[in-house]
C-alpha cells in the first residue's frame, strides 16, 4: 500500500469523528518538558535511519566479490541451489524493505505530527474507535502480499527440492560424527574426510553431486552457503540435497546444528575440481594405502595401539570407522575437520595432545613415548 | 532484590518483626503479593541469564579466543536462553498479569487464590533446581553439571549416551515442574477472566489487556502441555529403558523437534501476546485516544492463537521435509503476519490525531512498535522456506529473535514497569533516569542486535564457541560485544532507578497518568481485596466515564 494512500485514509478519517468531537481537561503540568521529549523523539528517528543506513552500507560492504580469502557469504551464490535462493532473497528483501519504509514512515510521520505541543489546550484530542474501510484495507492488503510471497517462495522450493537428477550426476554418501564428516563415493569406491572433492558443473552438460546425508551419532546439519542451503544429518533418517557449482576453487562452511561439545570446530571444505582434476584425484584415492618399508616401525605403532580401533588404512587390514579414515591422510590440507592444518607439527601435537587443538574431540591423547610418537608420524606422512 | 521487595510490604506492616513479615510472604495467597514475588524472581534471574550473555559475547570479541572452555560456553548458551525464556519472561509476564488482571476486571482476587501461590512456589523451586546444576558437579569453574545441550535439548543429544550424568536431567526436571506451574497460572487466569469479572463489564467491554492475557494463557495450555509430555518421556527413556527419543535404538529425534517447537513456537506468543498488552494499555493513555479497533484487536489477538498452534515446523524446514510439508508451514507462518501487521497498524492508528505525551513508559512502546516491526520482517525472510535455509541455524536467526525477545517483548514489559511501578509502590519512577535507561538500551540494542544480522549472512553458525579468524565475522562480534556491555550498563540503571524510586520517587496518588481502566480507580499500592465495594462499568473505560459525565463511551459502544 502506498504512503499517500494511508495517509489520506487515516486523515479523512480523523476529521470523520464517530459522534460529536469530545472536549476534555487534562492536565497541562510541564509542557515545556513535553516539547524536549518530542525532540528527542525526533532524534529517535533520526537515529534509527542512521542505523538502518549503516546496516545495509555494511550489507553493501560485506556483499562485495570475495577476494583470495574465501568468506561463506550466502549473497555470493556460486551453485543453482544456492543462486536460485539468493534470487528469492533479493525479491524478499525488496517486498519487506518497503513495508518497511512505508511503516516506518508512517510511525514517524504520527511521532512528529501528533506530540503534544506547548500551545496545545488542555483538551482532550477527538476520540475515534475505529473504522471498518481503514480496517479492512490493511486486512486485505497484507493479504495479497503474503499470496504473492507464498506463490514465489512455493516456486522456489518446488525447484529446489523436487529437481530431477540427471544421469551424469555424482553421488555422494555424507556422514556426520561428532565432531567429523566421512564422505563416501559408492559409485567410485572412494572413502574421505571432511574434505569433500566434487566435479565443477558446466550448465550445458550439468554434473550436480546428489548427497545423501546420514548421522552416526548426534544431529547435524551441512552447511556450504555459497553452493547451496543447510540439510540437517539426523540419525535414523535419510536426507537428501544436491548443488552444481559453476566454478572451481575451495568452499568453506561448517556443521551448522549444535552436535556437542566441538561443534564450533566440526569444520567442512568443499574442493570444487575440473572433470580432469576430478578424476585424477578419484583414481589416487581407489588406491591402497602407500606401503613405504623405511616406515615399518610407524605402522607396527599404528597398528599395535588403540589407533587401528578407530581409523582405517586402506591395504593394512586396519578397518575401525569411529574416527577418519587415512589411507591417504596427506592428500588433505588440514586435519581435526579442519580445526588445524596438516603440517608435520600439528600432526605431531594432534596424537600427542587432541585438546590442545580441539579441547573435547572424541580422539585419546595416545600417550606416546617420543620415538614412537615420531616414528607414528614419520609413517603417516607416507599416507599419500 | 528479594529483600527489597519484601521491604516494600513491611513498610506496610509497620513494626511487624521481619520473621513474621517474611511468613506472611512466603504463606501469602494474595494476588498483588504473588505478583510482586513473581517480577522480583524474574529480576534477579534477567541479571543472571545477562551475566552469562555477556561470558559469550566477551569469549565471542575476537576469533580463536579461549577465555572460556567449550564446556562452559555450552553450558552458558543453554542455562542462558533457558534462563531468559523460562525464569526471565514468563514469570514477570505472570507477575503482572496476576497483578493487573484482577484489578482490571473488578475483581478482589484470582479464582484460585491457593492455586495460585502453589504455582508460583512451583515455578521458583522449579528455578532453583535448574541453578542448582551449578553446584550439584564438578563445582562452579566446570560450571558443574549445568546443562549443556542448547534450550532445545534436541535429542538425541539427551540420551544417556550423549549425556551421561544429571546434567540434562536439572534441565528436564525443572522445566516439568516450572511447567506444572505455569499451567496452574493459565488455569488460573482463565477462570478468573471468565467468571470473576464485575458487574457490567462484558467479554466486549474487558480491557484489551485482559483479552491478551486470556488468549496467552490458552496458548500456555495448548503449549506447555505436549513439552511436559516429551519431558516424561524423556525421562522414561533415561531412567525406565523407554526408547522414544534414543536414536541408537531405533528411536526417533526427529519426533522430539516436533514436539519440543509444537510447545516452542506458541511459546513465543504467550511471551508476545502480554507484551502486546502493555502496549495496548500504554499507547492509548498516551496519546490521549481509545485504542483503535478494539473489536479487530480481539479478533487479530484470537487469530494469531489459533494460527500460531499450525506453524511450529518452520522450525524445522532444514530437517528434510518433502515440498508440500514445507510449502504448508511457508503458507501458515505468512499467514500469521496478517493479524500481527493489523496491531501494529492499529497502534499507529491510536497514535493518530492523539496528543502524544512523550514519557517513558510510551518512549519504550515507541521502541517497542519500532523494533517490532522490523523483527517481524526479518520473521517473513525466515519464513520464505529457501531463504530460511541459508539463514536458519546462524546468527541471522539469534539477531532475528532476540529482536522479538529484547526489542519487542523487553522494551514493552520496561514500558509496562514505568507505567504501573507508581500503582504498585505508590512512588513514581525517576523520568530522568528512565530516559537514560531507554537512550542506553536503544544504542546498546541496535549495536547488538543490528549488527548480528551480518556475521549470520556471512555464514556464521550459532552454538559456536569460536570460529575461525579471516571468515569476516570478527568486526561485527566486536561491534556486538561492545553494544551488549552498553546494554548491560542501561539494565544496571533500571535496576537503580526501581531502587532509589521506591525510597526517593514523588508520591504517585491514585491515578498519576489519568488513565482510564479500573486499577487507577483504587488507592496505590491497592489495599487488601483490592475494592471496597465491587464496582459497575458501562463501557471499556469506566474512569473516562468518570471524569467525563458529560460525555461517557458508553453512549458510543
Amino acid at each position: 500500500m502506498s504512503t499517500e494512500q494511508n495517509r489520506g485514509n487515516l486523515e479523512r478519517f480523523t476529521g470523520n469523528v464517530v459522534g460529536p468531537a469530545r472536549k476534555g481537561f487534562m492536565d497541562s503540568e510541564n509542557a515545556k518538558q513535553r516539547t524536549s521529549q518530542a525532540r528527542n523523539l525526533s532524534r529517535l528517528a533520526g537515529l534509527a535511519t542512521l542505523l538502518v543506513g549503516i546496516l545495509l552500507a555494511a550489507g553493501l560492504c560485506a556483499a562485495r566479490p570475495a577476494s583470495d580469502n574465501p568468506v561463506p557469504n550466502i549473497f555470493l551464490p556460486q551453485s543453482t541451489p544456492a543462486d536460485t535462493i539468493f534470487h528469492l532473497s533479493r525479491f524478499v528483501l525488496t517486498i519487506t524493505g518497503s513495508i518497511f519504509l512505508v511503516v516506518f514512515s508512517l510511525l514517524v510521520y504520527a511521532i512528529a505530527k501528533f506530540r503534544i505541543k506547548p500551545r496545545d489546550d488542555a483538551r482532550e484530542p477527538a476520540q475515534v474507535y475505529g473504522s471498518t474501510q481503514i480496517e479492512l484495507a490493511w486486512t486485505v492488503i497484507p493479504i495479497l502480499i503474503v499470496v504473492v510471497l507464498f506463490a514465489a517462495t512455493a516456486r522456489v522450493i518446488h525447484a529446489i527440492q523436487d529437481a530431477p537428477k540427471p544421469a551424469a550426476a555424482v553421488d555422494v554418501t555424507a556422514i556426520g560424527h561428532q565432531f567429523w564428516w566421512e564422505f563416501r563415493y559408492p559409485d567410485l569406491g572412494v572413502v574421505t574426510a571432511n574434505e569433500l572433492h566434487i566435479p565443477v558443473s558446466d550448465p550445458a552438460h550439468p554434473t550436480p553431486t546428489f548427497l545423501k546425508l546420514l548421522s552416526a551419532d548426534t544431529d547435524h546439519s551441512f552447511w556450504i552457503p555459497q553452493l547451496a542451503g543447510k540439510t540437517d544429518l539426523i540419525p535414523n533418517r535419510v536426507n537428501e540435497m544436491w548443488m552444481d557449482p559453476h566454478s572451481t576453487g575451495v568452499y568453506i562452511g561448517q556443521c551448522a546444528q549444535y552436535c556437542g561439545t566441538q561443534h564450533a570446530k566440526m569444520l567442512l571444505r568443499v574442493y570444487v575440481d575440473s572433470p580432469a582434476d576430478f578424476q585424477a584425484w578419484a583414481q589416487t584415492q581407489k588406491q591402497p594405502a602407500n606401503q613405504d618399508a623405511k616406515e615399518i616401525a610407524g605402522r607396527r605403532v599404528f597398528e599395535n595401539t588403540a589407533c587401528v580401533n578407530c581409523h582405517a588404512v586402506g591395504g593394512i587390514g586396519a578397518t575401525g570407522r569411529f574416527g577418519p579414515d587415512l589411507t591417504h591422510l596427506m592428500s588433505r590440507q588440514t586435519i581435526a575437520s579442519g580445526a588445524a592444518d596438516n603440517t608435520h607439527e600439528n600432526l605431531r601435537l594432534w596424537i600427542q595432545n587432541p585438546d590442545a587443538i580441539k579441547p573435547g574431540s572424541l580422539m585419546p591423547a595416545m600417550q606416546l613415548d617420543d620415538a614412537d610418537l615420531d616414528a607414528l608420524v614419520r609413517y603417516l606422512e607416507t599416507l599419500r | 532484590m528479594s529483600s527489597d521487595a519484601i521491604a516494600i510490604r513491611t513498610a506496610d506492616a509497620a513494626g511487624q518483626p521481619w520473621l513474621e513479615a517474611l511468613h506472611s510472604w512466603v504463606t501469602t495467597v494474595d494476588h498483588k503479593r504473588l505478583g510482586v514475588l513473581y517480577i522480583v524472581y524474574g529480576l534477579v534471574f534477567l541479571v543472571i541469564g545477562g551475566l552469562e550473555a555477556m561470558i559469550m559475547r566477551v569469549q565471542l570479541m575476537d576469533a580463536h579466543l579461549h577465555i572460556v572452555s567449550p564446556q562452559v560456553f555450552n553450558r552458558m548458551f543453554t542455562m542462558h536462553g533457558t534462563t531468559m525464556i523460562f525464569f526471565v519472561v514468563m514469570p514477570v509476564l505472570f507477575g503482572i498479569a496476576n497483578y493487573f488482571v484482577p484489578l482490571m476486571i473488578g475483581a478482589r482476587d484470582m479464582a484460585f487464590p491457593r492455586l495460585n501461590a502453589f504455582s508460583f512456589w512451583l515455578t521458583a523451586f522449579g528455578g532453583l533446581l535448574l541453578y542448582f546444576s551449578f553446584v550439584g558437579g564438578s563445582g562452579l569453574y566446570g560450571a558443574g553439571t549445568a546443562p549443556d545441550v542448547g534450550w532445545w535439548a534436541y535429542a538425541p543429544l539427551t540420551s544417556r549416551a550423549f549425556s551421561q550424568g544429571h546434567s540434562s536431567d536439572y534441565w528436564t526436571i525443572a522445566l516439568l515442574v516450572s511447567g506444572f506451574g505455569s499451567i496452574g497460572t493459565a488455569i488460573n487466569l482463565i477462570a478468573t477472566i471468565l467468571s470473576l469479572r464485575c458487574p457490567g463489564m462484558t467479554l466486549g467491554r474487558m480491557p484489551l489487556f485482559a483479552w491478551m492475557n486470556l488468549v496467552m494463557s490458552g496458548l500456555v495450555l495448548l503449549a506447555l502441555t505436549p513439552l511436559s509430555a516429551a519431558q516424561i518421556m524423556l525421562l522414561i527413556d533415561r531412567y525406565l529403558g523407554g526408547h522414544f527419543f534414543d536414536t541408537q535404538a531405533g528411536g526417533s529425534a526427529a519426533i522430539w523437534m516436533h514436539f519440543f517447537w509444537i510447545f516452542g513456537h506458541p511459546e513465543v506468543y504467550v511471551l508476545v501476546i502480554p507484551a502486546f498488552a502493555f502496549v495496548s494499555e500504554i499507547v492509548p493513555v498516551f496519546s490521549r485516544k481509545p485504542i483503535f479497533g478494539y473489536p479487530i484487536m480481539v479478533g487479530a489477538t484470537v487469530c494469531i492463537g489459533f494460527v500460531s498452534m499450525s506453524v511450529w515446523a518452520h522450525h524445522m524446514f532444514t530437517i528434510g521435509m518433502n515440498s508440500y510439508a514445507n510449502s504448508f508451514f511457508v503458507f501458515s507462518t505468512m499467514v500469521i503476519a496478517v493479524p500481527t501487521g493489523i496491531k501494529i497498524f492499529n497502534w499507529l492508528g491510536t497514535m493518530w490525531g492523539g496528543k502524544i505525551v512523550f514519557k517513558t513508559p510510551m518512549l519504550f512502546c515507541i521502541g517497542f512498535l519500532f523494533q517490532f516491526l522490523i523483527a517481524g520482517l526479518t520473521g517473513i525472510m525466515l519464513g520464505a522456506a529457501p531463504f530460511n535455509w541459508q539463514l536458519s541455524g546462524s546468527y541471522f536467526v539469534v539477531a532475528h529473535f532476540h529482536y522479538v525477545i529484547v526489542g519487542g517483548i523487553l522494551f514493552a514489559l520496561f514500558g509496562a514497569f514505568y507505567y504501573w511501578y507508581p500503582k504498585i509502590t505508590g512512588r513514581m519512577m525517576s523520568e530522568s533516569l528512565g530516559k537514560l535507561h531507554f537512550w542506553l538500551l536503544v544504542i546498546g540494542f541496535h549495536l547488538t542486535f543490528d549488527f548480528m544480522h551480518i556475521p549470520g549472512i556471512l555464514g556464521m553458525p550459532r552454538r559456536i564457541y569460536t570460529y575461525e579468524p579471516g571468515r569476516g565475522w570478527e568486526v561485527w562480534n566486536l561491534i556486538v560485544t561492545i553494544g551488549a556491555f552498553v546494554q548491560g550498563i542501561a539494565i544496571l540503571i533500571f535496576v537503580a532507578n526501581l531502587i532509589i524510586s521506591y525510597f526517593k520517587g514523588a508520591k504517585a496518588g491514585n491515578d498519576p497518568w489519568d488513565a482510564w481502566t479500573l486499577e487507577w480507580a483504587v488507592s496505590s499500592p491497592p489495599s487488601s481485596y483490592n475494592f471496597a465495594v465491587i464496582p459497575t462499568v458501562a463501557s471499556r473505560r469506566p474512569l473516562w466515564d468518570l471524569k467525563h459525565p458529560e460525555d461517557t463511551d458508553s453512549r458510543y459502544e
